[in-house]
């Protein structure tokens, strides 16, 4: 009997505050065929050992440029073809993904957290906190982004770390804006002054009370700096100021390749093709949490 | 209008002090001693060393090396270069033309695309075409323009062989610049082979650059137009009995490119930052190539001075995007 009525209150429950996201977020194709491209990289990512066929460093001196598997002369064990000094490319690939991933998603740690908290003081204490703390942003925006993330890479000296540490800078300021403007708006609602009058103190009320009410737009920020932050390390890479090889990270294995591309096309196109689909994966989360997260997008 | 500029360039003030001190805190802040940095291995004479510091001035407390240099630039000396031994400022006034013209043709590209894309992907809006453009649009936002140059040079210029691998020009035409605009400077020499080959040249290094400004200008484009087409006065010239077409291209079109103008505006920053890949992969003689190539040749002169002056002027052309803005759309200069 108890059985049999628990689906029935189930259904007259309200939904829950994932579940009435995850209605708007499934209405879109692409943002759920983004988060389940996005899934399988990052269970690639931690199971690489498992998945890979070769060790990503291990050389093949009999097979050096040899071409992916559908091509005439490709050999079984290397399905997507070997390097110029006969590393297998698809293990090289698969422990790639750890790099990217990694580096992505410490760019946007890196970067919330020092925006956050740098557009949370601007926007609550205003005055000259503001002022000094925006002129700074507006600082760091004024240099083309790869640009500044070039010279600080020169200062730093290359290395998959200090290219991290230099894309988080750049990107920074996004985040402070973002955070700095939704806590203006914020900061007179109504229960912000109940807050004040009960006693909250400042850091309460900053990371208690107006916090948690300005993530909207802070995760769809997160998620588009997550793709740039790939793109614009496997740029840097591709220059030989990010990730230095042996390592397998996309970019770098992209520009030891260079030298071959007439020769050996396919050295080239299948970790570019890994950073394509990475990205577009993860923008296709973005717009769907954008249209998911924005009221105002709801109705259209 | 005349408050609003003069607002908006007092605001650029602290910027642009702020990127003078960047700049000349660049060199300071390289690891070692910044007179060892740009020695390189060879290293230097203990005799020379003095020399040196005398010469940069590393002798002086900070706020003087900076007041110098504020001096300095402020008279058009933006230093030697390491490297050529010649002034930074006339290799990059050599180079930035370069830049300038890859850049005017990448734009033009993704605006002759971008914008027609969106406007039709907005008229269709929720068919299979509509699906078509955004997705695509998707992809080129998506797209390690690096790696898609590399796709394009094997396609077009290996399998193909239609366009030229690298570089501006073809080695055989010497030309004088007039302006450093190549495809100008032929024409108005009436060298119509060395016209043909600068374009050819030009092609792919444009379409790699537009390839994130069109992706970017065609989303713009389509979101503008839709918002309009919700407008009362579209829905009034259509009840009026105007056509589709009319409504679209004379009503509607005007008020949605206001945002779209903004946009491409807007790109300059990506573009520099496009430029350096692009350049890097086409052998470019930009300024793109010219940064990168002097981070490599521990050049920090040229590395200080090329960061100052790129981003003072990509700055100075926001600014001057932003009047534009002001001026079309009134409802900005109240604020």
């Amino acid at each position: 009997m108890t059985a049999a009525a628990q689906p029935e209150t189930h259904l007259q429950k309200p939904p829950t505050r994932f579940g009435e996201f995850w209605n708007y977020y499934s209405e879109s194709r692409g943002a759920v065929a983004g988060l389940i491209v996005f899934v399988l990289l990052v269970l690639m990512a931690i199971c690489a050992p498992l998945l890979a066929p070769h060790l990503p460093d291990q050389q093949y001196r009999d097979a050096f440029l040899t071409p992916p598997i559908w091509a005439a002369d490709g050999k079984s064990d290397f399905i997507l073809g070997t390097d110029a000094v006969g590393r297998d490319i698809l293990s090289r690939l698969i422990y790639g993904a750890r790099f990217s991933l990694l580096m992505g998603a410490m760019v946007v740690v890196f970067a919330m957290a020092g925006g956050v908290v740098l557009g949370l003081l601007a926007g609550y204490f205003g005055g000259w906190v503001d002022s000094l703390i925006m002129r700074i942003m507006d600082i760091i925006l004024a240099f083309p982004s790869l640009l500044l993330a070039l010279v600080l890479v020169a200062i730093l000296g290359p290395g998959l770390v200090n290219a991290m540490l230099a894309i988080a800078l750049v990107y920074q300021p996004h985040f402070a804006r973002l955070t700095r403007s939704a806590v203006l708006t914020e900061k007179n609602r109504d229960y912000v002054t109940a807050a004040k009058v009960i006693g909250a103190g400042h850091l309460r009320l900053m990371l208690a009370t107006i916090l948690p009410n300005c993530f909207g737009p802070l995760i769809v920020q997160a998620t588009m700096s997550f793709s740039n932050a790939i793109l614009d390390a496997a740029a840097l890479g591709f220059l030989g100021l990010g990730a230095q090889p042996p390592t397998p990270e996309w970019g770098t294995m992209l520009a030891s390749a260079r030298e071959f591309i007439l020769r050996a096309p396919w050295v080239v196109t299948i970790p570019g093709l890994a950073i394509l689909v990475t990205v577009l994966a993860i923008n296709l989360m973005g717009d769907g949490l954008r249209d998911a997260l924005d009221p105002r997008l709801r109705k259209s | 209008m005349f408050r609003y500029v003069l607002k908006k360039l007092l605001l650029l003030l602290p910027t642009l002090f702020g990127i003078t001190v960047c700049a000349f805190m660049f060199v300071r802040l390289l690891p070692g001693d910044p007179i060892l940095a740009m020695a390189g291995e060879h290293g230097v004479t203990p005799e020379r060393y003095e020399v040196l510091k005398e010469q940069f001035g590393y002798n002086l407390p900070i706020w003087q090396q900076y007041l110098k240099y504020i001096v300095s630039i402020a008279h058009g000396d933006f230093g030697i270069s390491i490297a050529t031994k010649r002034p930074v400022i006339s290799e990059f006034t050599t180079l930035f033309p370069a830049t300038l013209e890859l850049s005017f043709a990448a734009m033009l590209f993704a605006v002759i695309v971008g914008v027609p894309v969106g406007i039709l992907a907005a008229v269709k809006r929720g068919q299979w075409l509509d699906h078509t453009v955004m997705g695509v649009a998707l992809v080129g936002y998506s797209m390690p323009i690096f790696w898609w140059g590399l796709l394009l040079i094997i396609l077009f210029s290996g399998q193909l062989g239609w366009t030229p691998v690298s570089g501006r020009i073809d080695l055989q035409f010497f030309l004088r610049p007039i302006t450093g605009f190549l495809l100008i400077d032929t024409l108005l020499m009436g060298k119509w082979d060395a016209f043909l080959s600068a374009a050819r040249h030009l092609i792919l290094p444009s379409i790699v650059l537009g390839t994130i400004p069109l992706a970017i200008i065609a989303r713009q484009t389509r979101s503008a137009v839709l918002e309009v087409l919700e407008e009362d006065y579209v829905r009034t010239a259509r009840a009026k009995g105007l056509t589709r077409l009319r409504v679209v291209w004379v009503h509607a079109l005007r008020n949605a490119l206001i945002p779209v103008v903004t946009t491409i505006g807007l790109q300059a920053s990506t573009l520099m930052a496009g430029a350096i890949l692009t350049e890097t992969i086409f052998s470019w003689p930009g300024i793109g190539k010219w940064m990168v190539d002097s981070i490599f040749k521990r050049d920090y002169v040229t590395v200080q001075s090329g960061l100052l002056l790129v981003s003072v002027i990509v700055m100075v052309f926001n600014v001057l995007i932003d009047f534009v803005y002001a001026a079309l759309n009134p409802r900005i200069r109240a604020t």
